[in-house]
């Protein structure tokens, strides 16, 4: 067999891409499961850490039960939709693809030491790809408890640091209304004269050097998913007297 | 056809070709020269890139290590296998595709079995398949070698790898952070006095000033190493 010959390369090269394919699609689909136990507790636990609890990804399942007490699916119009379940059904990635009629909302309501906080996901795009996160509000519906982001592809060191404690940590007790009660969310900013992020009425927080759009991918996500909550968040008709 | 069973083999099986043991002196030089003659981190200087990304805490630098044994082993296998059927001309294509689906195989198990690992090294697992090393050895020796001694050579230069890795996470994390595979084991009493961790190590420069470090070291004493003139 002459092994220079073009019949052979192309059918070696042919049965070489039939047998990775097959080998890897059998190892893909069977460790599917187990990586996607992965994923969920991953997520119960980043909804979690939102509101200060922090656990370990084997422990999340059972505090996620202790601690939240709602999973709703929202309308855009406020209303719940019961059909829906908020944790499993809704796929950030496919929704934001939807007109805001057709989406669904989730939102986690949890309950801690008396305290009742509200849970939204976020989702939006990085420089790279695409970034996600999970923002907690407390009581008042308008004050920051806690956010988490993540990250499919942003730049190591730069965009990817938006997973970092210190910078999640600036968002904690910043308000996402203003006075008049219009939401402007938090604007994560390159000219904000306050790096240790004192002032927390500003609605802004300091910006990450070298990491401009992906910044700007977390202040349009936020403002961008929380104004579908809109109808659920003011129902109360809460003053917003900072 | 009905032969009468003879109990006589045919006579090929009794000329026994004389057999390297497997474990011969030649076979372990195999094993044992990567780890410091010719390790491809310090003599070589191949696979520099991972060395310095992935080295600021031990655990992360073990399961890297771990991950490339497994691919150099199994595709310089499969290479050394199919060393007689690859078509010359694709060769470093078919090397590609064996080594990119051993980095794949790798990524999916960590996925399922140690995802926090995984979420760590993320790129740096796909990156194996650009670490010179592996492309390095499936040319150089699993192309030309048989099955057994490719595997010894795959396990060998990953060790090599995965140690100068290992040696390298040692002293970041113990300076870096004052902790050993995330166990703190600076005592209290020694930050009350005044110790600090040294932040510096925690940055890739430093990771490159340890490599240098240990160069250094292994050709003070390993005198073969110092080039002449």
């Amino acid at each position: 067999m002459n092994r220079d010959s073009n019949v052979y390369t192309f059918g070696f090269a042919a049965a070489m891409v039939l047998v990775v394919a097959s080998v890897l699609a059998y190892t893909a689909s069977s460790l599917k499961d187990l990586q996607a136990e992965n994923v969920r507790k991953e997520k119960m636990q980043n909804i979690l850490s939102t509101i200060g609890i922090e656990t370990d990804r084997e422990g999340a399942e059972k505090l996620f039960n202790t601690y939240i007490v709602e999973q709703l699916a929202l309308r855009n119009d406020g209303t719940v939709d019961e059909a829906v379940d908020a944790f499993s059904d809704i796929k950030l990635a496919f929704e934001l693809k939807k007109d805001a009629n057709d989406q669904r909302f989730p939102l986690y309501v949890a309950n801690v030491d008396a305290a009742t906080y509200y849970i939204i996901p976020l989702r939006g795009a990085g420089l790279w790809d695409a970034i996600w996160g999970y923002i907690a509000l407390n009581e008042d519906r308008n004050t920051i408890k806690g956010a988490v982001f993540d990250h499919k592809g942003e730049t190591a060191g730069l965009g990817a640091e938006i997973t970092q404690q210190w910078f999640m940590d600036r968002f904690v007790d910043e308000k996402i209304f203003n006075t008049s009660g219009d939401l402007v969310g938090i604007n994560v900013s390159k000219t904000n004269n306050d790096p240790n992020d004192t002032d927390k009425d500003d609605h802004e927080v300091d910006a990450i050097s070298g990491a401009t759009i992906t910044g700007d991918g977390v202040s349009a996500m936020i403002v961008e998913r929380l104004q579908h909550y809109l109808p659920y968040l003011k129902a109360n008709d809460l003053a917003y007297n900072n | 056809m009905s032969q009468p069973k003879s109990n006589k083999k045919p006579a090929i099986f009794f000329v026994a070709k004389a057999r390297e043991p497997l474990f011969s002196k030649k076979n372990r030089a195999l094993l044992k020269d990567p780890l410091d003659d010719n390790n491809p981190i310090t003599v070589q200087v191949l696979g520099i890139c991972s060395a310095l990304a992935i080295t600021v805490q031990l655990k992360p630098a073990i399961v890297m290590s771990l991950s490339v044994v497994a691919v150099m082993a199994a595709s310089n296998v499969i290479v050394s296998i199919l060393r007689n059927a690859i078509p010359n001309r694709i060769r470093i294509i078919v090397q590609l595709v064996v080594v990119a689906s051993m980095v794949i195989l790798v990524d999916q198990v960590l996925r399922a079995f140690a995802y926090d690992v995984s979420k760590q090294l993320s790129i740096f697992i796909g990156l194996i398949i650009t670490n010179c090393i592996v492309m390095g050895r499936l040319e150089a020796f699993a192309l030309g070698n048989g099955v057994w001694k490719s595997f010894l050579d795959g396990v060998g230069n990953a060790a090599g790898y995965g140690f100068m890795l290992i040696l390298v996470a040692f002293f970041r994390e113990l300076l870096g952070s004052g902790k050993l595979y995330g166990y703190q084991v600076i005592p209290d009493a020694l930050y009350e006095m005044g110790y600090e961790n040294n932040g510096l190590m925690l940055l890739s420069p430093m990771a490159l000033i340890t490599l240098g470090i240990i160069i250094w070291v292994q050709r003070a004493r390993n005198r073969k190493l110092i080039e002449k003139n």
